[in-house]
């Protein structure tokens, strides 16, 4: 018997990842030894700390450039970068999600197992506190989402993916109000994402066979031996390309881009509110983090061949997200599609595969997080007796009743319309600026026009909001409590100081630009 | 830091420096932050700001005008009349460095008093205007931001900087357009301003990519400097696109329609906004970039076709229309046409078009707020042919619309006659048989705009009374919006004298502005063209004033075929409603029907219709997961399908 040679391991570049698996283990011991009044507090201050923990060895990690584990993990710019992103995001996501002051029990529901719109139900939905297992199931969220950014191999990436996947269905069938919905979204989107991961596992299937026969290396479908076998390969050029298809239809459904996008509504809709924001934030960061590393570093050398289908993809999904989003009438919906539209700008920056492109995508990314975060703090807001008022129509006269939450949302809002002087504006120049300067014009085109349809939209919230009169149905604005508030000003906060000194961020994300290969 | 350096020679492909600034120069920055910082407390403020809430955005305005007096003497004593104050590093990736810094030089610094002092005045009046208005308060936020935003446009030291106030500016303008938000027609009027000015935002978006792409940077000074190195086919795309910009801020051909809807807005609004100061952005942009725009012929072709087609198109729609406000919006849409014309023919006419630009500031925002001084007196009537003989009984108003409407046909000695002549003149000096092409033009519009602007006149004030029955009496506006009014018809007598005579020379500091006159021989003398130009425009008011001395019919009668196309806006908007909403509507109604069904439906859909069978067709509802993965199915199917096409060599 030949001797075992275990790969060597870098534990300090993989703390990040250890701290949030060990802190979801913990989470989930919590909830069977710790009394159930005491849950949620331990819980919350446990899921906080390791993201903290987490976040302070990513900074302190922040040099490494490394590929560990065997080839399985490469710490370098790009993952550390994102990794940050996702714990930051994470943080804001987890004071909504830790919330209770604004409705009583918080945005979850007490029982899971208790059928929806029975007696006992309406009796848990008035004030019965939420389940605490939402914490260890974001935790482990988190965690995947760290690896998948950090995966250096498919393999890994397809766990990660499950990893972030499975949690993220559960949390979404978790809501206290129209749990039916709730349910809904979650079964949806627990079937679909299976079907995406099964294109996806299969694509790793082909690749792996397409790796076979370069000579002197062994097939595999770390990143290295892809991007070898796209140069020297003898294998079909076939297996490559179905190969690439099919991974990237995965790893598109997961960004939302058109047309893998139809989830998205109905989940964005159906899910807690707090957890919408987390899916728009993290999710999202992840998704396009998998896809830059995927296709920049694996699959760099084909870049003409799948640069104008990808171009293709982007293009419809601004189309379809701008477009639609005129027609919503339901404020979460309407996110929705804009988070659609978002995801065809960021499939421009993964097509500008330069240093520039890619610091531009990363700094789009975490503003953008920001932003769509802060717009669902303010939705989980926006209150009557049922719960949220989403309807379009409620929102009318906001601004008379509650001026500030109103002007808050209008900043946010205009935002995401690409306005100057707000997070929006700098990040799409970020990003379009360097696709022009790589001769992708085309699709600059195609997103300058997009954004201007999809200005419309939210304009027309504004407007709602400032210059009609509140009628009788308009719905109170519930005071945040301090969790909420804290979400709300840090997102706010971070939109303006990103659209009028975007200059620190972005030297970080150029100075992070570089994958190891 | 601080080394002066000599102004640039006025030259299109010459290097352009601009000098650091020093003394007062460094707070010019005040001169955005002061009406800015008073928009933010009207709005957040609230309820409790109801009471003083106007005289703070009043006087936020007063101040910014001191300021921008004392810094133009402070400018005019300098010898690099150009000066840049870099405040922070805006946008940097990579190699692209954006500075978020102000350029204070001769022509912004024009702009400046004509957004600040007009506007003051304008806010003044809008004090009284506005005071039976539950919203007075937020109405002065959204106009101290406009000027705020507008401020920023003229005064930013980079293209980014300008795109950021020409956002700011469009959005206010868009606000103050809905304010009125229960009346449904101010609500189409504010989306229509809002998706045209996106038309042409788009094309200054693309623009701004081009020069970063092909320059790597948009500081003026870099741009300019090394614009002459760009292949004519670049700078005829970047000139094209700017123009777009323009004329979509400036209601130019082809996106006009949106700035008579605009009238919807409240009066001082139209003042200020749509007449005085936002719509010029447009020949700010052009001027600004005149060496863009010098660089290429062909690029100044355009930009003087688009200004006399304009210019006409705005006389004829201005003679049939009835609503007073929409007259006097037609008209400004054909007073830039000649701005427009202005900056097109390039050279010394630029500082032409500024000084018209400067002049009609005066005399349009002197005849709307005339206009909404009549208003105010006759129940909020805006259709002329039920005023007449008003003269008597709003003196003060008939008196200073009078100055505007003689300063606007040119009469000498007021402003238009020395702003609007040269130009026509500047028209006829060109080189070859375009001169008889744009010099009759605008000699034609000289007529015309006598024309319709003396009807305006007769109708309002003259000829018999045809109110309506509720009116028994008409009275004269209170003092403060009689004050503003009776200034700016002082500006409308003086402005054209004394900016003519000095403002040519004050603009050649301004990088390329007024350079060299090519001397050739016009086709026509001077002073053939003056007289030729007085003679139509005496032409035109003396038929307006036999027509209309009697008043007219207060129905709408029946027409020949060039009045009912004018009436019609010589159908533009029907042209606009058939290329481009339609397609629009129905690309968003496929899109939601895909979208919703999922191709499942369609393919459902299709059989149900085959079938004919109502009963399959009420299984099509939406959101099943079938039909999603089905889309998501054909979707990759599709994706794989040109993955493989590719590979075999058909798309790449």
């Amino acid at each position: 018997m030949s001797e075992l040679k275990l790969p060597s391991i870098d534990y300090a570049a993989l703390a990040p990842i250890l701290i949030m698996l060990g802190a979801a283990l913990l989470g989930v011991l919590v909830e069977a030894f710790v009394p159930r009044h005491r849950r949620h507090l331990v819980q919350l201050s446990l899921a906080l700390l390791a993201v903290l923990a987490a976040l302070t060895m990513v900074v302190l990690n922040s040099d490494d450039r490394l590929i560990t584990a065997g080839s399985a993990i490469a710490v370098d710019g790009p993952a550390l970068f994102l990794q940050g992103g996702i714990l930051v995001l994470a943080a804001m996501a987890l004071l909504l999600i830790g919330e209770r002051v604004v409705e009583r029990g918080g945005a979850f529901v007490a029982h899971a197992a208790v059928t929806a719109e029975s007696p006992e139900d309406r009796r848990q939905a008035e004030g019965a506190d939420g389940a605490t297992e939402v914490y260890p199931l974001v935790t482990f969220a988190i965690g995947g989402m760290l690896i998948f950014v950090a995966a250096n191999d498919l393999l890994t990436m397809f766990i990660a993916l499950e990893v972030f996947s499975l949690p993220l269905y559960l949390l979404c069938a978790l809501a206290r109000r129209r749990r039916l919905l709730s349910q809904e979204a979650a079964l949806k989107y627990f079937m679909l994402g299976a079907y995406a991961s099964a294109f996806f596992l299969f694509g790793v299937a082909l690749i792996y066979g397409f790796t076979s026969g370069i000579p002197g290396r062994s097939a595999g479908v770390d990143f290295a031996t892809i991007n070898a076998a796209v140069n020297e390969s003898p294998a079909s050029r076939v297996l490559l390309f179905a190969g690439m298809a099919l991974l990237a239809i995965g790893l598109l459904f997961k960004a939302a881009a058109a047309p893998f996008h139809v989830w998205t509504p109905d989940v964005y809709q159906g899910a807690p509110t707090p957890v919408t924001g987390f899916m728009a934030a993290c999710t999202k960061v992840a998704a396009f983090g998998a896809l830059l590393r995927v296709f920049q570093v694996a699959f760099a050398s084909a870049s003409w061949d799948f640069a104008p289908v990808l171009g293709v993809v982007a293009v419809l999904t601004m189309l379809v997200g701008a477009v639609l989003a005129v027609t919503q009438t339901d404020i979460k919906r309407l996110l929705a599609y804009s988070s659609i539209a978002n995801a065809g700008y960021l499939l421009v920056g993964v097509l500008a595969p330069s240093k520039d492109g890619l610091s531009g995508t990363m700094f789009y990314l975490v503003a953008y997080g920001f932003s769509v975060l802060a717009a669902f703090a303010v939705v989980t807001l926006v209150r009557d007796g049922d719960g949220e008022a989403t309807h379009l129509s409620r929102w009318a006269g906001l601004g008379r009743r509650s001026p500030f939450f109103a002007s808050v949302f209008t900043f946010i809002l205009l935002a995401f319309a690409g306005i100057p002087l707000t997070s929006g504006f700098t990040s799409k120049f970020a990003i379009f600026g360097p696709a022009l300067a790589e001769g992708r014009a085309w699709l600059v085109i195609a997103g300058v026009l997009t954004s201007m349809v999809l200005a419309f939209p939210y304009l027309r919230v504004v407007v709602m909001m400032w210059l009609s009169e509140p009628g009788e149905s308009t719905p109170t604005v519930a005071v945040p409590g301090g969790l909420t508030a804290a979400a709300l000003m840090i997102g706010v906060v971070a939109t303006l100081v990103l659209g009028v000194a975007p200059a620190p961020l972005l030297d970080l994300a150029t100075g992070a630009a570089e994958f190891v290969r | 830091m601080g080394e002066i350096l000599t102004n640039a020679p006025a030259e299109p492909a010459g290097a352009v420096t601009y000098a650091t600034a020093d003394g007062l120069l460094t707070s010019v920055w005040l001169l955005v932050a002061i009406p800015l910082v008073s928009a933010a407390v009207l709005l957040l403020l609230g309820r409790r700001a109801d009471r003083w809430g106007h005289w703070l955005g009043v006087s936020a305005i007063g101040v910014s005008f001191v300021l921008g007096l004392a810094s133009f003497f402070q400018l005019r004593g300098l010898e690099n009349k150009s000066v840049e104050l870099s405040l922070w590093d805006f946008i940097t990736v990579g190699d692209l460095r954006v500075d978020f810094g102000l350029l204070f030089d001769p022509l912004s610094a024009l702009f400046v008093l004509l957004i600040t002092g007009v506007g003051f005045l304008i806010h003044l009046y809008a004090v009284e205007y506005m005071s039976h208005d539950g919203g007075r308060r937020r109405f002065f936020g959204y106009f101290n931001l406009f000027v705020a935003a507008m401020l920023l446009l003229v005064l930013g030291n980079n293209y980014v900087m300008l795109y950021v106030g020409w956002e700011g500016v469009g959005l206010a303008s868009y606000l103050l357009i809905s304010f009125w938000q229960d009346r449904p027609s101010a609500a189409t009027a504010g989306k229509k301003a809002f998706l045209m000015n996106r038309v042409g935002d788009a094309g200054l978006a693309i623009a701004i990519f081009i020069m970063f792409a092909t320059l790597g940077t948009t500081q003026y000074d870099e741009v300019f400097s090394n614009v002459g190195a760009l292949t004519g086919g670049t700078v005829l795309v970047l000139g094209l696109l700017l123009l777009l910009g323009a004329a979509g801020k400036s209601g130019q051909f082809p996106l006009q329609a949106w700035l008579p809807d605009a009238m919807e807005g409240p009066t001082p609004v139209s003042a200020l906004i749509h007449a005085a100061t936002m719509v010029t952005a447009g020949v700010y942009l052009i001027a600004r970039s005149n060496p863009v725009f010098s660089a290429n012929t062909t690029l100044q072709l355009v930009v003087v076709s688009v200004g006399a087609l304009t210019l006409l198109m705005g006389c004829i729609i201005g003679a049939a229309k009835d609503d007073i406000k929409r007259v006097l919006a037609w008209s400004t849409v054909s007073q830039i046409g000649y701005m427009f014309l202005g900056v097109g023919l390039g050279g010394g006419a630029y500082a032409l078009a500024i000084i018209h630009l400067l002049a009609h500031g005066f005399f349009k925002a002197n005849m709307f707020l005339g206009a909404g001084s009549v208003m105010h007196g006759m129940k909020d009537q805006v259709d002329i042919r039920r005023f007449g003989g008003l003269a008597k009984h709003m003196r003060i108003t008939w008196i200073t619309f009078m100055m505007g409407w003689l300063a606007i046909i040119g009469i000498p000695p007021l402003s238009g006659y020395f702003s609007k002549e040269p130009i026509i003149a500047a028209a006829f000096g060109r080189e070859d048989w375009t001169a008889w092409l744009f010099g009759g033009a605008a000699l034609l519009g000289a007529g015309l705009t006598a024309f319709y602007m003396t009807r305006l006149f007769v109708l309002t004030f003259h000829g018999p009374k045809r109110w309506t029955e509720e009116i028994e009496h008409p009275h004269e506006s209170p003092k403060l919006m009689t004050v503003p009014l009776i200034l700016l018809a002082i500006g409308s007598i003086g402005a054209g004298f004394l900016l003519s005579t000095s403002v040519p020379d004050w603009l050649t500091a301004t990088a390329g502005l007024g350079g060299e006159h090519a001397e050739h021989h016009p086709v026509l003398s001077h002073a053939v063209i003056t007289a030729l130009s007085l003679l139509v425009t005496v032409l035109g008011a003396g038929l307006a004033w036999f027509l209309f001395r009697r008043g007219t019919a207060t129905a709408p009668q029946p027409a020949g075929v060039l009045v009912t196309a004018a009436r019609r806006n010589l159908y533009t908007d029907a042209f606009n409603e058939t290329v481009f909403e339609k397609p629009g509507i129905f690309l968003t109604r496929a899109l939601v029907f895909l979208d919703n069904r999922g191709v499942d439906g369609l393919v459902n859909g299709l059989a149900a219709a085959v079938g004919g069978g109502s009963g399959r067709l009420r299984r099509l509802q939406t959101g099943f997961v079938r039909s999603y993965a089905t889309s998501i199915l054909t979707g990759a199917l599709l994706v794989v399908a040109a993955f493989l096409a590719v590979q075999a060599g058909w798309l790449a």
